[in-house]
């Protein structure tokens, strides 16, 4: 597939729209929006948007063959899977960890015996 | 069989398209391979910064926020220069490929040079309020979290350290294509090291868009 050339106000504007990105992220930076997450999902948002620019226009995406959109596509299920099944297991040990030493909220007695009294052992 | 082929088509490809659409494919699957390969590093970034949350916002601070603005623009600014010099070729405009290109090796050889200005500042700190950040038995930081911080900066020197490995690869291929467009080898029938390079180029430009946030901005509300 044959791309066509990409007129230079084309580029210059996607430029422009990165330039403006970057000041903005500094700008929101310093922003409390109360909550530390916010702030990082407003600076994420931001980074792939840019990103998003620069695959679409930068590295021709937009004018590109489908299959490559498939294989750049890919790349982000991969990444995800990568993150996404590290996190359930580090962010999830804590809360195992509690579980296994409480009684667990639908029996209604310990879900643990408790240690024999050491004076009935005492005869 | 008398032969009309052009001399840059190699013998294996049947036409220009399809040696072009080879050459793109590849640089793209490579491509997949370096976003797992950094994303393994943001990923231990993330499950670190989870549990020392207070050392990230610490480290974070310490570094110099204008200077990785600077660079970022600079980076940029450089992928825009890249752009231009794919396009050049794509016009048939052979010496405004080599001239975009020799902007994007100046431009790229100038966020090396703030980086190593920002890495002098952790490795010889000054006699005011600079601290030794470089992990190690030297590490230098009056916190209570100061061995947290130093697993923030373990991060930082890897990955910036590993981007600017990416950059000074980079640098070294746009040197050869320079002295090849300078012969005037790339033009509007054939441009596909320039355009497989630019692909790469502006990778490492995406990465930087998330490096910067990640270890600059976080914190600074």
């Amino acid at each position: 597939m044959e791309h066509p050339v990409v007129p230079v106000k084309t580029y210059v504007s996607v430029f422009a729209a990165l330039m403006v990105l970057t000041a903005l992220t500094v700008y929101v930076a310093f922003i409390d929006f109360g909550h530390g997450l916010l702030n990082d999902l407003v600076a994420m948002t931001i980074a792939v948007i840019k990103a998003m620019l620069v695959l679409v226009i930068f590295m021709h995406l937009k004018y590109s063959a489908r299959i490559l959109w498939l294989i750049a596509g890919s790349s982000v299920v991969w990444l995800m899977v990568m993150i996404g099944l590290t996190l359930t297991d580090y962010r999830s040990r804590e809360w195992i960890e509690s579980q296994l030493h409480r009684a667990a909220p639908w029996t209604s007695g310990p879900a643990i015996e408790q240690p024999a009294e050491p004076a009935a052992s005492g005869h | 069989m008398s032969d009309s082929r052009p001399h840059y088509l190699a013998h294996h490809f049947d036409h220009l398209e399809q040696q072009k659409q080879s050459a793109t494919l590849g640089i793209w699957l490579f491509l997949i391979t370096e976003v797992m390969f950094f994303g393994g590093l943001f990923l231990g970034y993330i499950v670190y910064r989870g549990l020392y949350p207070e050392a990230w916002h610490l480290g974070s601070g310490k570094l110099d926020i204008t200077l990785g603005a600077i660079n970022t623009v600079v980076l940029i600014f450089s992928s825009l220069t890249m752009a231009m010099a794919v396009r050049s070729a794509q016009v048939g405009s052979r010496k405004g490929c080599a001239h975009y290109l020799m902007a994007t090796i100046i431009l790229g050889s100038t966020f090396l040079g703030i980086k190593a200005i920002e890495y002098g500042h952790k490795f010889f700190p000054g006699p005011d309020s600079h601290y030794y950040l470089v992990p190690g038995a030297k590490f230098h930081l009056e916190s209570p979290v100061a061995d947290q911080v130093q697993i923030f900066f373990s991060f930082y020197f890897t990955m910036t350290g590993m981007h600017a490995i990416h950059m000074i690869i980079g640098i070294g291929i746009l040197l050869w294509l320079y002295v090849k467009a300078l012969k005037g080898n790339y033009h509007e029938h054939y441009y596909n090291p320039v355009e497989v390079t630019g692909l790469y180029w502006h990778f490492v430009d995406i990465v930087w868009i998330f490096l910067f946030p990640l270890l600059y901005l976080i914190g600074r509300h």
